[in-house]
């Protein structure tokens, strides 16, 4: 029985290290996609638009708008004339927030009274407003502190706030373990649903099922070298954010691969499983698409999984690529104890099983 | 034939002919009910239920090292915040394990002589620990703590009597558009771009590379129909399945999700559509290049429906990434559909913009079917 899985799992690598298309589609185009999404899926706002209207001639103004002048954030700043241009900066995409200083602010931080500015964002671009909002609060904190040092009374408590884990908020140390977990899923996916789809297109399918090989055999034939030519992409694409890219690796590499080699059962279960449902190679890449789209948009990839309503975290459950997700920003960045991996290993290993046995019943049920 | 029959007409038939076929082609086929309907609405769902940046709360441990009077009522503002679920404990080490494990979003830390020094003059520090490997809840739960501790002073100081901190400078934010900076009133009407981008590059892309695979393309090219009547021939069907597509999602956006649609329809509907013949261009493009279905869907998944996603401002800014992702930015369509729908949608009939993002898209469209007339051509010869 070793000896026949043997011969398959060797006939198979050997098929797809021969094909130049399927070589460079497995082992390139991933970490090149990861080379170009990292810095897509950035999290932070910078280089954006602004405007000013200032219609103070004091000091104080002049200084606040400096500190805005000053930060990375804001790369192109327009003045503004008068208010009738507030508007139109805004409606127009010219600008995404504008900053509004009225023309008593100097007089009434002089005379010690509250003095108030306005900032305008564009509600359209919510998210980037959202994280703008933050940053302007913090620019105006700060000119509120250097005020009240040289003399009001000093508020009793502050903030003091430290980010574990990524202390700069770094946006490529959080990006590459995601797409990592993400796009090693793309490789899983494309190796194990368009294969036996192939198979089924070509014929060659049902010639498998008349040799001596048991369904098991088939499906071991058919996971393994899958699994090796997924590990060899990862590997790259490991090889690619750690030493390339300067994302840390905090955590213990034996486990990560343990994990990843549960993981991309999971995800290789899930392909042959589609592909033993469908008759061509283009069906199968759809149906890999329709699974593919949802898995990915809610695994916490794009969006926190807290943010989701109670019944659709819980359906994340079962969602191999949101649990690889946290062992991987775990692994890179937090060196995470062995339970937490485990806590999410298990659940990977019990899809993995159902996938696998249940593709393995569908290869003698379902003759096309 | 008579001679009765004008050219016209004669082309008009002949282009029917063509829409007819291939209308009944279309609904037979499961994948492109798959790809027109099913589609379209597990992304809906997905951006309407799903993908959303608006945190329900935050789950955070405090640790309260001694208790005092001051300590407990700023436990109580904690846990009276809609936006904190806590759990407290004398001790940070208690909380530093779910940290790493991903269970809390934060710790926050009263330390012991946080009392003594409040009220001695100096300035006691409320300590903040967030998970930086998601800087922006990290970020966000750092605001929320920072707004609810001024607000937290500013009752301990009325209830003691004191003066109030009057801060020197006070911002005051207006959000346009989007007052509540609700994320599903901008990702819902983005996700249309998504859709029709997959109508139009991915169902033509693999209906036309399916003709070209089978031959009967050339076959096609045989007959008396001439090559335009033959592209809209084919794409007319495609077309308004798109644009039926686009009105089922303004629908649900509109009805089902609640995202306020100011604009007029004939704007949406004149823009949807110049952006349905530039995504149909770039189908017609793939699959005149590959002629291969599996190709043709790869590469419009790979050319269209990845940079609409990723390069077109719906989730991710394209202002602050590196300017060649930039410049990538600049010759999709999908980018400017994003900016009119989100206008339409949130602003309302903005002409600067809507006429802007609707020459741009027909410019690429037109850059599509010319491209595609070109490699036709030479394809044949």
């Amino acid at each position: 029985m070793w000896r026949r899985t043997f011969a398959l799992i060797t006939k198979e690598l050997l098929a797809s290290a021969r094909d130049r298309q399927t070589r460079w589609l497995l082992l390139f185009a991933p970490p090149f996609l990861l080379l170009i999404y990292a810095f897509a899926i950035t999290q932070e706002v910078k280089n954006v638009s602004m405007a000013v209207l200032n219609q103070d001639i004091g000091l104080e103004a002049r200084e606040l708008v400096s500190r805005f002048e000053g930060s990375k954030t804001f790369e192109h700043i327009r003045y503004l004339k008068g208010v009738s241009e507030i508007t139109p900066a805004i409606e127009s995409q010219d600008v995404i927030m504008v900053l509004h200083i009225g023309p008593d602010f100097s007089r009434r931080i002089s005379a010690g009274k509250r003095a108030d500015v306005q900032l305008l964002l564009d509600g359209r671009r919510s998210n980037a407003a959202q994280i703008l909002l933050g940053y302007a609060t913090r620019i105006v904190e700060n000119f509120n502190d250097e005020l009240t040092r040289h003399g009001a009374a000093r508020p009793p408590a502050i903030v003091v706030a430290r980010a574990w884990f990524n202390p700069n908020f770094e946006p490529l140390w959080s990006a590459v373990p995601s797409l990592f977990a993400g796009l090693t899923a793309f490789v899983g996916f494309m190796v194990s649903a368009l294969a036996i789809a192939r198979e089924r297109e070509l014929g060659t399918f049902e010639q498998l099922l008349v040799t001596p090989l048991r369904p098991v055999e088939i499906l071991a034939g058919k996971t393994v070298p899958a699994l090796l030519v997924a590990l060899a992409s990862a590997t790259a694409m490991l090889a690619l954010g750690w030493l390339v890219l300067g994302v840390p690796l905090r955590g213990s590499l034996a486990l990560l691969y343990a994990s990843m080699i549960v993981y991309l059962a999971a995800i290789i279960g899930i392909g042959l499983f589609i592909s033993s449902l469908v008759s061509t190679q283009q069906q199968a890449f759809i149906g890999m698409f329709i699974y593919m789209v949802p898995a990915i948009l809610l695994s916490g990839y794009a969006t926190p999984v807290e943010n989701m309503p109670d019944w659709l975290q819980w359906l994340t459950e079962t969602n191999p690529i949101t649990h690889f997700i946290v062992i991987c920003k775990g692994v890179f960045l937090k060196d995470v104890p062995a339970e937490v991996i485990f806590r999410h290993t298990w659940p990977m290993a019990l899809i993995a099983l159902v996938t696998l046995s249940g593709g393995a019943w569908l290869f003698r049920h379902r003759v096309a | 034939m008579s001679e009765s029959v004008s050219p016209g007409k004669e082309m008009t038939r002949r282009i029917l002919g063509l829409v007819r076929k291939e209308t009944r082609q279309m609904l037979r086929d499961p994948s492109s009910i798959l790809v027109a309907a099913v589609l379209p609405l597990i992304l809906l769902f997905l951006f309407g239920y799903g993908v959303t940046y608006d945190p329900r709360f935050f789950t955070v441990g405090l640790v309260v090292e001694q208790q005092t009077p001051e300590a407990g009522s700023f436990t109580a503002a904690l846990s009276n915040s809609p936006y904190f679920r806590i759990e407290t404990a004398r001790d940070r080490r208690t909380f530093e394990a779910d940290l790493v494990a991903g269970d809390i979003h934060g710790i926050v830390v009263l330390p012991a002589d946080f009392a003594e020094k409040a009220y001695r003059g100096e300035t006691a520090p409320i300590q903040v620990i967030v998970d930086g490997s998601d800087p922006n809840t990290a970020d966000l739960v750092r605001n929320y703590i920072q707004l609810l501790s001024a607000n937290w002073l500013q009752q301990e100081a009325i209830s003691r009597g004191q003066p109030l901190l009057a801060s020197a400078v006070g911002l005051q934010p207006q959000v346009w558009f989007n007052p509540e900076i609700s994320s599903r009133n901008y990702l819902v009407p983005g996700s249309v771009a998504i859709i029709l981008t997959l109508i139009g590059a991915l169902l033509t892309a693999l209906v036309v590379a399916r003709e070209w695979e089978r031959g009967t393309m050339e076959a096609l090219l045989a007959t008396p129909v001439g090559i335009i009547e033959l592209l809209v021939g084919k794409l007319v069907p495609y077309f308004l399945l798109g644009m039926g597509s686009m009105v089922l999602s303004v629908a649900t956006a509109v009805f089902l999700f609640g995202v306020p649609f100011r604009g007029s329809f004939v704007w949406l509907t004149l823009v949807s559509a110049v952006f349905m013949w530039a995504a149909l261009g770039q189908g017609l493009l793939i699959s005149t290049v590959t002629r291969n279905q599996l190709v043709a869907a790869q590469a419009s998944i790979l050319s269209s429906f990845l940079p609409a996603f990723y390069f077109s401002s719906f989730v991710f800014e394209v202002d602050s990434m590196p300017w060649p992702l930039q410049l990538i930015s600049y010759a999709l369509p999908a980018r400017y559909y994003v900016s009119t729908l989100q206008t339409l949608f949130l602003a309302g009939d903005i002409t600067s913009v809507i006429v802007r993002d609707l020459l741009a898209i027909a410019a690429i469209a037109v850059g599509f079917f010319a491209l595609t007339a070109f490699t036709t051509r030479t394809r044949l010869e």
